[in-house]
């Protein structure tokens, strides 16, 4: 097994993140929002995947660890929020949420 | 190319085609599909990378619990098939060309600055095994481990708290 170069996993990290940010930035349904932001943590876990088989270290899959629960709690309360907005407005476009807007 | 290499470029293409098709999907579910697909496909890189034990992890609590409790939302709102109103007008053609520009500083950084002799190894035997991650969890990492569990406990009441209220709100 000769491997892989490493600048292959960090493009293929790069292009993930980018297509999370663009979900971010295009797409008006809060839950899709939430799920590019899922996509960007990926892209963050597979970078330190990536490094710590590089450098022989286990504490890039500790932290993926931590990465994963927090992202479990974030999902948690992000969830149980939209819950709420949409019992208010009836909708989660975020376009609609402006009540704050002037 | 390398029998490796092959399985590189099939797995990067399911990564990279879910998530695209998780962002131009109109039916909310399909997006949930797709990005499960995703996971998938990233717990396979974790494997060839030699974390198993974390591949395991991303299936259950990716792809499984979370995953899931988007479905369960995506349910019981009927958000499925949510109207999007006009987009402002430049927002559509702005927000490509950001990502755009990220993607290119990204790439640009990695293939400049960083020798493409540098290899990573795959299959690279029993890096880590359970053990190895439970002594190294439960030692160094002992005071975040603790700090992550706060987290969770805070997370757990405010979610109990915001679909609370709410209700209360409702019955007056």
């Amino acid at each position: 097994m000769s491997g892989i170069p490493l600048v292959y996993y960090l493009g293929l990290a790069v292009i993930l993140f980018s297509l999370g940010a663009a979900g971010v930035l295009i797409r008006k349904n809060a839950l899709v929002v939430f799920m590019s932001l899922e996509l960007m943590f990926n892209s963050a876990n597979l970078l330190f995947i990536t490094f710590s088989n590089y450098y022989k270290a286990l504490d890039g899959q500790i932290l993926v660890i931590f990465v994963l629960a927090t992202a479990a709690a974030e999902v948690a309360v992000g969830l149980a929020l939209m819950v709420a907005i949409f019992r208010s407005k009836g909708s989660i476009d975020l376009d609609q949420m402006n009540k704050l807007k002037g | 190319m390398t029998a490796e290499l092959i399985l590189f470029l099939i797995v990067a293409l399911t990564a990279i085609g879910a998530a695209v098709a998780m962002l131009m999907s109109r039916n909310t579910v399909y997006s949930a599909l797709f990005l499960i697909l995703n996971f998938l496909a990233v717990a396979v890189f974790y494997l060839i990378l030699g974390a198993p034990f974390i591949a395991l992890a991303q299936i259950t609590v990716y792809a499984g619990a979370i995953m899931i409790l988007f479905l369960f939302v995506i349910m019981m709102l009927g958000a499925e098939r949510l109207k999007e109103l006009d987009p402002v007008k430049w927002q559509r053609p702005a927000a490509i060309a950001i990502t755009l520009a990220l993607a290119a500083e990204g790439t640009y950084i990695v293939f400049s600055k960083l020798n493409p002799s540098y290899v990573v190894e795959s299959f690279s035997g029993n890096l880590a095994d359970p053990v190895s991650i439970g002594t190294l969890l439960f030692d160094k990492y002992a005071l975040p481990f603790e700090v992550t569990s706060l987290i969770l406990l805070a997370a757990v009441i405010g979610a109990v708290v915001l679909s609370k209220a709410e209700k209360k709100e409702s019955e007056q």
